[in-house]
């Protein structure tokens, strides 16, 4: 269902690098979650449309804003105290380009 | 162990030291072999806890006045290490959040100062809340107070285990529930523990990990003090958009039972690895609601097929995680091994050694599901499939007061038992997820213990294992499910 290459790429889509063990573990694994997740294909409900009668549920209320107010936020000091490296009040970031 | 109606009440009077309680239970965390804590707050506790004591020697008329009405006033409370606490590291049992201290408290962990709570320290859990065990934290596992060979349940087993009277590590605990966090391990460990409605409790300060599943709640010793915090933690708050103010009144007038209907869904006692002596212990609770009044009756529930909510549950939350954990990275703050290279390599490297392997393995799981081509097939589906759930609870929760199934299938297993096969870990979770998929509230309490243990545990009542009840009532009806569990708690002795 799922090979060891293609968790490769998932992990490299996702910024995690995996050990050729733990691609193997999870090959192995994931094939059988995914066999399991299988068990929705039972329902005959257009399921996989966006338009069916049956409607997804998506969490929370819409369009929740609070007032346009300024308000206390964190220091600078405060903001940076956990960044492992900064320079010149800024948090340092490996390169990009 | 004294619970926080008492420890409040003592505090008021003066007949408890608020610093000699703080420091026995300390004492108690510095002897015990469960590993409920990861970080302690100790020196700050009873600096507090001696403040108080001394403020209220001080001037008792003018204590009386100012502290009356703090509804956990001197009450030691545990902290699951997914909330964050101003100036108290907080990992989320990762390495990935080793040395990270928060530079805010979490709504809730605000609310526990303000009515007079003393924060005890952050307690052990699955990494990420991604267990059933509380095996997966970076922390080593906390183990089960009634078998020392068992795990507490998880994802929040520490919280659930301190506050076991077992081990008497804390009065009160704050737990998070995702798919069963707090009701697993409040099984497991034989204690109290809530998940609200969706909505009805602030996340803000919570560390996402499947967002429009998971609550905060309450872990303890007993139903009146699980009610207690609960009042605590339900405030209004506009930092989480999600968050709904409690215009429903509890009813705490009315007691009892009497006339309430309950509904045994069937699919939730037949389904497969369902325990016999778990079933036993349902049907036993169920005639003990009837005889304190309640009207039960066995019920089918043709909507709600546990294994199709189990695996839209999972994609879900796997989904979700994988776009909440991309934020860390090592650079704002966290890991951060080894030289710079290039961007991706380093934050793959980073978050490579930062992440355990259950974390990996959602993490990849969810961008799976996410990924182009997929998107229908699993997590458009899984949506479909929650819609499905949550129209048949709502149904049967018009017909009656509230729900009664077992929390979990089975009692604690052995540590190291299940944790080699994820999936057989994922399907013990049957029977919580699909209140979360439905954002109905939840409680579990110990109904009865089963004779399985080993007999190696740490206090009273060891070599016995607890069974735990769910009670699910209808969207903020919170104060439904916990009359009839103060009823059926008043009612029982284990």
């Amino acid at each position: 269902m799922i090979g060891k290459e293609e968790v490769g790429h998932l992990g490299w889509l996702a910024r995690l690098e995996l050990s050729e063990a733990e691609k193997e573990l999870f090959e192995r694994q994931l094939s059988s979650i995914l066999d399991y997740f299988a068990v929705l294909d039972e329902l005959d409900l257009d399921l996989d449309s966006e338009t069916t009668s049956v409607e997804p549920t998506y969490h929370g209320k819409k369009d929740v804003v609070r007032a346009d107010e300024p308000r206390a936020a964190l220091s600078q000091a405060e903001a940076l105290r956990n960044a492992p490296k900064t320079e010149n009040g800024y948090f340092k970031s490996p390169r990009i380009l | 162990m004294i619970t926080a109606t008492e420890v409040v009440a003592g505090v008021k009077s003066g007949n408890i030291s608020c610093e000699e309680l703080v420091w026995r239970i300390y004492e108690r965390i510095e002897r015990s072999e469960l590993n409920c804590f990861i970080t302690l707050n100790k020196a700050a506790a009873l600096a507090e806890a001696r403040e108080e004591d001394k403020r209220r020697r001080k001037n008792e008329r003018e204590y009386e006045k100012e502290n009356g009405r703090k509804k956990l006033l001197g009450v030691p409370v545990a902290v699951k290490d997914s909330i964050s606490t101003q100036g108290i590291q907080t990992t989320c049992a990762s390495k990935i959040l080793t040395g990270y201290v928060p530079p805010y408290d979490a709504t809730v962990v605000e609310a526990l100062k303000r009515e007079g709570a003393i924060i005890l320290g952050k307690t052990n859990m699955d990494e990420f809340c991604m267990g059933t065990s509380t095996e997966t934290s970076f922390y080593g596992p906390t183990k089960n107070p009634h078998d020392l060979s068992r795990v507490p349940g998880g994802s929040s087993g520490g919280s659930a285990a301190a506050v076991s009277p077992a081990a008497g590590e804390a009065v009160l605990a704050l737990g998070s529930d995702t798919g069963g966090s707090i009701r697993c391990p409040a099984s497991f460990c034989g204690v109290v523990g809530l998940k609200p409605t969706y909505g009805l409790v602030s996340r803000y300060g919570l560390i996402a990990y499947a967002n429009s599943l998971e609550q905060i709640g309450p872990l303890a010793s007993n139903v009146s003090d699980a009610a207690l915090l609960l009042e605590v933690l339900a405030v209004k708050d506009e930092r989480d958009s999600t968050n709904f103010s409690l215009e429903k009144k509890n009813n705490r007038e009315k007691e009892g039972v009497k006339g309430m209907k309950i509904g045994v869904p069937r699919e939730f006692l037949e389904g497969e690895g369902v325990s016999p002596e778990v079933k036993k212990a349902v049907w036993n609770a169920v005639q003990r609601f009837e005889e304190l009044g309640a009207e039960c009756e066995e019920v089918s529930l043709p909507n709600l097929n546990l294994k199709h909510a189990l695996a839209a549950y999972y994609i879900i939350a796997v989904s979700e995680a994988s776009s909440n954990l991309a934020r860390f990275d090592g650079l704002r703050y966290g890991l951060r091994t080894g030289k710079d290279e290039d961007w991706h390599t380093t934050f793959s490297r980073i978050r490579g050694e930062g992440f355990g392997e259950e974390v990996k393995r959602r993490i990849i799981l969810g961008t799976y599901a996410l990924s182009a081509g997929y998107y229908g097939k699993y997590y458009l589906k899984a949506l479909k499939v929650r819609t499905l759930v949550k129209n048949e609870f709502e149904v049967a929760l018009k017909r009656y007061d509230l729900l009664a199934t077992p929390t979990m299938p089975f009692v604690a297993f052995r540590l190291g038992e299940r944790i080699k096969d994820p999936l057989s870990l994922y399907l013990a979770d049957v029977n919580t997820v699909p209140v979360n998929l439905a954002g109905v509230p939840s409680l579990s309490l110990p109904c009865e213990s089963s004779g399985a243990g080993a007999g190696v545990g740490a206090g009273a009542g060891a070599g016995k294992l607890p069974i735990g009840l769910q009670l699910v009532g209808g969207h903020f009806e919170e104060w439904k499910i916990l009359r009839a569990g103060l009823a059926f708690e008043q009612a029982t002795t284990l």
